[in-house]
Parts: structure tokens; sequence; C-alpha cells
């Protein structure tokens, strides 16, 4: 019995007829939709046009060969995601190892086997739709940027020491707002609060790496590092508080509840990387720096203001951002004084 | 002696179905004696590159055929031009008489 496998969508790039008709009858046969191109540039010109989920790519091809064609694509950010297996004759193995070095999916040797060539194509169209669903997950989360890297380095790697920005929000009295309407209502403004933090925060390529409860806490300047990290991280708070004006005005229009926020950001050094397990992972980073910015939100509370920065980030910040000195605060657990700044909202 | 190795003549009908095989003879028919044609051109203008693509296209076909023969002779031929070796001798009309009789031999085989 043949494993059950969702069609695709394919093209096949040779410049030679009989291994055209031989790939497209074969791969059809198998339920595929099937479309061929004759060399490399009209390979592209289609990839450019039509959404494509594999491309079978011979390497000799006149006009632009395969390995030209491969190059091309990894290059480009909108084919990039496109698996491609590269069909070649035995005696190309070394300009097979080249492609495969390079980024192509898998090879396979000419003439063709047909079980390996549905084998194959299957793998791949199967890897390419986890792919695709991961980045969609991702992209929930993160900038476009951010998900293409995760998704090249994989989980597997290890954490790393990186310089970056840690943001906590939450609602203020949040557990009150629970109790005072119905727990549909409550489920809805949150989802629409956070479908607008979303924004604010991606938009300045902040990560949103926890939610917990009305919390949220998101990550600037990692997994991809920006020099900015200080400057984005501040920006989204801002622009979170502009959008919460909005989100409030229309909350009041419905004679809905509207609601405060605390947000804080602190600036250092962290460990990022995944945690969890095979089965439930996520991007993080653990640190003092991230304990600094939970006890930071924690006490926009008391301190009245809607975002508190330390030290560090008020200094990556340009002069239209306005910030104001509130002096050193002692933590609890906390061995030295961190200086508070409070941001100025717009 | 057939020119063509049957296993593999019979593995790529199986492959194809027996529909598409003639599709398949049809293309080969069509395309090879222009693969040579350029091989032909390229010899004149000493166009290695073309040379060598063309060989190595015609090579891949006649393997796929389990035409053996005119597929070491495709070979040979790429593997000179890889070379830069353009000193081919009679090899070309050589090729040329075994591209006729795989051709002979290919029409019978159409279903």
């Amino acid at each position: 019995m043949r494993p059950a496998h969702e069609p695709g969508y394919l093209l096949i790039v040779d410049d030679n007829k009989v291994n055209r008709i031989l790939l497209a009858r074969g791969l059809e046969g198998d339920g595929h939709k099937v479309e061929t191109a004759e060399n490399g540039k009209q390979a592209l010109e289609k990839l450019r046009t039509d959404s494509f989920d594999l491309v079978l790519l011979d390497i000799e091809m006149p006009e632009m060969n395969g390995y030209q064609v491969l190059e091309t694509c990894l290059q480009d950010s909108e084919l990039r995601n496109i698996p491609i297996i590269m069909t070649s004759s035995l005696d190309e193995i070394d300009s097979v190892v080249k492609c495969v070095e390079l980024g192509a999916e898998d090879y396979l040797n000419k003439p063709v086997n047909p079980i390996l060539l549905r084998a194959r194509v299957n793998a791949s169209l199967e890897k390419k739709r986890l792919r695709d669903e991961q980045r969609k997950l991702f992209r929930t989360f993160a900038t476009k940027e951010v998900a293409d890297e995760l998704l090249k380095t994989g989980f597997s790697l290890g954490g790393k020491y990186v310089n970056a920005s840690v943001m906590f929000a939450d609602i203020r009295s949040f557990t009150t707002i629970g109790e005072k309407q119905e727990p549909s209502d409550t489920i809805e403004l949150l989802n629409n609060y956070f479908a607008l933090m979303f924004e604010a925060i991606i938009g300045h390529n902040g990560t949103v790496n926890q939610l917990e409860g009305d919390g949220l806490m998101a990550i600037f300047g990692a997994p991809i590092h920006h020099d900015g990290h200080r400057e984005h991280a501040v920006r989204a708070a801002l622009e979170m508080i502009e959008l919460l004006k909005g989100f409030n005005v229309e909350q009041a229009t419905q004679n809905k509840i509207q609601i405060k926020i605390g947000i804080g950001i602190a600036t250092g050094r962290v460990i990022a990387g995944y945690t969890g397990t095979q089965h439930r992972a996520t991007y993080t980073c653990v640190g003092d720096t991230v304990n600094i910015a939970a006890r930071i939100e924690n006490h926009t509370k008391e301190a009245q203001r809607p975002i508190l920065i330390d030290q560090y980030t008020s200094e990556g910040l340009p002069n239209d951002i306005e910030v104001k000195a509130l002096g050193p605060m002692l933590f609890k657990g906390k061995q030295q004084p961190i200086h508070i700044f409070a941001v100025k909202p717009n | 002696m057939s020119i063509i190795d049957q296993a593999t003549f019979h593995e790529l009908k199986q492959m194809s179905g027996a529909d598409f095989i003639n599709e398949l003879i049809d293309a080969f028919l069509e395309d090879a004696p222009n693969m040579i044609q350029n091989m032909r051109t390229a010899l004149d203008k000493k166009d290695v590159e073309s040379f060598r693509r063309n060989a190595h296209s015609l090579k891949s076909n006649a393997n796929t055929f389990g035409a053996t023969e005119l597929g070491v002779l495709a070979k040979e031929l790429e593997f000179m031009a890889k070379e830069n070796n353009l000193e081919v001798g009679n090899r070309l009309e050589v090729l040329n008489e075994t591209f006729g009789k795989v051709a002979e031999e290919l029409k019978g085989m159409r279903v």
C-alpha cells in the first residue's frame, strides 16, 4: 500500500524533453499537478508568477544552469522556502554535493527510479508542509525575519548569551475585571488586547515569547540581533499605550470595561534559546535582566507610570523619547538598587 | 543481438506505463537528431561547452532507454569535451550510425 500523501504543485526543470516527460508522467500518476520549464530562465519566470510546492531541477542546462537557478532561489526571500530537488546523472556527483551544500533539499540520480522519485517528492512535500505550518505559527509571535531565522537554525541549538531588551506587560487589576463580567467577555477582551499588543511588538522587531493570563513577555534584539533593540522596545511600549487609548475609546462606546496596563523594560545580557520538550517548546530568555524587567513592570502600579525602564535601556534612546529619572529602587531579592526611569507617553 | 537492453526498456515501460512509452520514444526520436546536429555545429564552431552539453543530454536519454552502446559513445564524447578535447575523429559518425540502429529498433517497440 502506498502511504497517503497530499498532492503538490510541482515544477520540473529540464532541457531534455524525454526527461521532462518521464518525471512529469510519473508524478502526475501519483496525483500531483505538474508544470515544466525547459531552462533556468523559464523556470525562474514561472517560479515568480506561480506558487509551487517543490522544484525538480536539472543541473546541466543551457542559458542558465541548475546551479545558478538554485543560487538565485536561495538568495530570493520569496523563493527561498521552496524545496529544490536536484536531478542529475551519476557522474555529476561533484555538482550534486555542491548543490546540497548550498541548500538543495535532496537529489535524484537519472535515470530516475520511480519509487525513489515518489518517496523523495512526497517526503519533501511533507517537510515543506510542516515548515509552512511552523512558519505560520511563528509568524503569530514574531516578525517574518525571526520566523525564518528560527526555522533555519532549528530547535536543536543550545542557548547562547545575547544582549537584548526584555519587556513585560500586564493589565492592572485584571482579576477584578474577570469577576465583573461574563467569562466570554473576558476572553474576548484578552484576545482583542493581545492582538493590538502583538501588532505593536512585532512591528518593532520584537518577539512575543510568553503569554500568561493577562501578562506577556517579549524580547527585542534576539534571536536576530538589532543594534537598536533598546529603542525598539521603548517605541513598541509607546505604541502599545497609544493603541490602548483607541482600544479604551472603543470599549467605552460599547459600554465595556476599560483597561490600564503596565510595561517594564530592562536591557542586558540574557541567556537565550529553546526551552521545553519535543512536544512543546518556546524561544525564551532567562537571567537577571529578565527578573529585573519583571520587577520593574510590577513597580509601574506603585509608581503610577505606564512605562518604566532600567538605566541601561534609557541610555540607548534618542532625544525625542522623554524619560524621567525616578531614582534608585531596591527590589526584593536584589543586592544592588536599580535606577528606574519613566518614559513619558506621547 | 539487440541494441536496446531489454531489461532496462522493460523497466522504463513499467515505470512510465504503456500509455506513455510511445510519447517517450517519439520525444527521443525527435530530439536526439537535434542533439547530434548541435554537436556537429558545436564541433565546427569549436564550442566545447555546447558540444559537451549535447553529448551529456544524449547520453542521459540513451541510458534511459537502455541504448547502452549509444550511451557509452555519448559519454566518451562528453568526457573528451570536458577535457577540452574536440579531436573526436570519426566518433560522431559512429555515434550517428549507432543512433540510426537504436531509432529503428525503438520504432518497432512502440506499443
